[in-house]
């Protein structure tokens, strides 16, 4: 395949139904609506199911059902819908069925605005429903990775029979780069031992998320968290930039990582011995490649489009062994690399503390210059 | 190497496909590129931006604070991005739609009668087109017979006895040169 210049939202829609993707269940909202509209136009096109459902609460136990029957499905949302989804994503762990959610997510809390934001990390990364579970997270920095990291959220969902989500921002959705199509699989033809299909001429089998007896609840809690063990051990992914001989780390997921980049590859060009590491899986966090990265560097830097999420992350790794700050746009706002560059320099001027929080000083940062 | 353009002006004004042709055109060289447009509650007749980067390795930020070139298709977006252009940047503004000279004199500068030169053609639509002409010719990052190719493939084919016209529009901007 070439590469072709594909918009974020579409682009995701089209590797998603090239993954096998069976039935979509989805409701509008900006900034995701471009995946359902390419959805509902060419799932029909391939005899496929696509159903655009009365609410957000309709999708996601649309695909509850039809993750039941062991076929590849996936939802897509943005920030407010996903809060409304969040029950059901919870009913689909706990019954451990497969299923893939797409978060573009946009200004919050509350309705918010449709500009790019970061805000979800916690809800998607850290359970935003109930209960004991563990979501696979997959954040990607460009049009390329979406597309290769939606094929590899159906496959994760299966392998580990958990609920992937694909988490990225606005402005990714409504960009275009070139990106290079995977081949068409074809639909899934055989199905696990678990799945619900008729029980014609075999014993019946029931999935559920209720286990009214605790004992057996606590077997399955046991069992969830042995499978998150496994995800943790093999599905960590990062991309790391200059790292090699940094004495300075930047740390950042999807959009705020790439501006990350540009900052980074400013303050090499100024002789700023610093690097970037970017999550890919933000679930499992990529614990060792954070601690290596703490090992080597004198000072780091996390920059978030929301108000230190997965700083709190980084910190518990780093354990205050080096000094770390932080930098964020908040509500809708997408940094520039200058204002990351700015912060790159007072960490090479030795400016980094290990005096208090790192959004503490953010603040009064923010508070000096207003 | 990395190259970024805003293009600017009213909505309907052909804004974010002459950004898309030139990202078109990148990609058509083997080049990294990144579209990304302004996008809001927007409306007809509302102000609409796309900024284009172009690399020749993986492109960092899609956005920018102080582009290297603009073009200005109307009088609001000169307004907005002139003060914001990195030095020696190139300025296209649609004369057609401006009522003012640009002030900065560390710019180089192209003012295009676009609208005019676009209706002489035959149709004002293709004010985009002269405009795009111009930038590439004066900025040459791009080769123009790769916008010709990316129009061709780009444009719905009922649109395509259309080209050549199209061609002339962008042949028509790529005379005028900055001082």
């Amino acid at each position: 395949m070439a590469r072709e210049l594909w918009k974020g939202n579409e682009a995701i829609a089209e590797a998603a139904v090239r993954a096998g993707c069976q039935a979509y269940f989805g409701y509008p909202i900006t900034p995701q609506t471009e995946l359902l509209e390419y959805m509902s136009r060419r799932m029909p096109e391939l005899g496929r199911a696509f159903v655009q459902a009365e609410s957000e609460l309709g999708a996601v136990n649309m695909v509850y059902g039809a993750a039941c029957t062991g076929v590849r499905v996936m939802s897509s949302s943005s920030s407010p819908g996903v809060s409304l989804m969040m029950e059901g994503i919870s009913y689909i762990a706990g019954t451990e069925v497969p299923a893939v959610l797409v978060d573009v997510m946009r200004g919050g809390p509350g309705l918010g605005n449709i500009a790019p934001a970061q805000a979800d990390y916690n809800q998607i990364v850290h359970g935003g429903g109930h209960g004991d579970y563990y979501p696979i997270v997959l954040a990607p920095a460009s049009v390329q990775e979406a597309v290769d990291l939606t094929v590899l959220a159906f496959d994760l969902a299966e392998k580990y029979r958990s609920v992937t989500v694909v988490l990225l921002d606005g402005s990714l959705g409504q960009m275009m780069e070139p990106a290079e199509m995977p081949p068409m699989q074809p639909l899934k033809k055989e199905f696990p031992a678990w799945a619900t299909r008729g029980a014609e001429n075999r014993e019946r089998r029931m999935l559920s998320s209720i286990y009214l007896n605790p004992p057996d609840q606590e077997v399955t809690n046991l069992r969830l968290l042995r499978r998150w063990k496994e995800v943790e051990a093999n599905e960590v992914r990062f991309k790391t930039y200059y790292l090699e001989d940094a004495e300075y780390v930047v740390m950042g997921f999807g959009s705020a990582g790439r501006v990350a980049l540009s900052a980074v590859r400013a303050a090499r060009a100024e002789g700023i011995k610093v690097g970037l590491l970017r999550p890919i899986t933000v679930s499992p966090f990529p614990v060792q490649a954070v601690d290596a990265a703490v090992r080597q560097c004198k000072a780091g830097l996390v920059v978030e489009m929301n108000a230190g999420q997965m700083l709190e992350d980084v910190l518990r790794v780093n354990n205050n062994r080096i000094p770390f700050e932080f930098f964020a746009r908040m509500g809708g706002i997408v940094p520039f690399p200058d204002e990351i560059l700015a912060e790159i320099r007072r960490l090479a001027q030795g400016k980094a503390s290990l005096e208090g929080h790192p959004r503490d000083r953010w603040l009064e940062r923010v508070a000096a210059q207003a | 190497m990395q190259t970024d353009i805003i293009i600017a002006g009213f909505g309907g004004q052909g804004v974010l496909f002459a950004g898309q042709l030139l990202a078109y055109a990148g990609l058509g060289e083997g080049k990294e590129v990144t579209w990304i447009p302004s996008y809001g509650p927007e409306m007809r007749g509302g102000t609409a931006n796309c900024t284009v980067i172009i690399a020749d390795e993986e492109i960092g930020s899609p956005m920018v604070r102080n582009p290297q070139a603009v073009i200005a298709m109307n009088r609001p977006s000169l307004d907005k991005y002139e003060p914001l252009m990195r030095p020696g940047g190139l300025l296209v503004v649609n004369a057609s739609m401006v009522d003012r000279k640009v002030k900065r004199t560390d710019l180089r500068v192209v003012e295009v009668p676009a609208n005019e030169i676009a209706e002489s053609l035959g149709d004002k639509r293709m004010t985009n087109m002269v405009l795009l002409g111009s930038l590439i010719a004066n900025l040459p990052i791009i080769q123009l017979t790769s916008i010709e190719t990316a129009l061709k493939e780009h444009l719905p084919e009922r649109h395509h006895r259309l080209l050549p016209q199209n061609y002339q529009a962008l042949a028509k901007g790529a005379e005028l040169l900055a001082a």
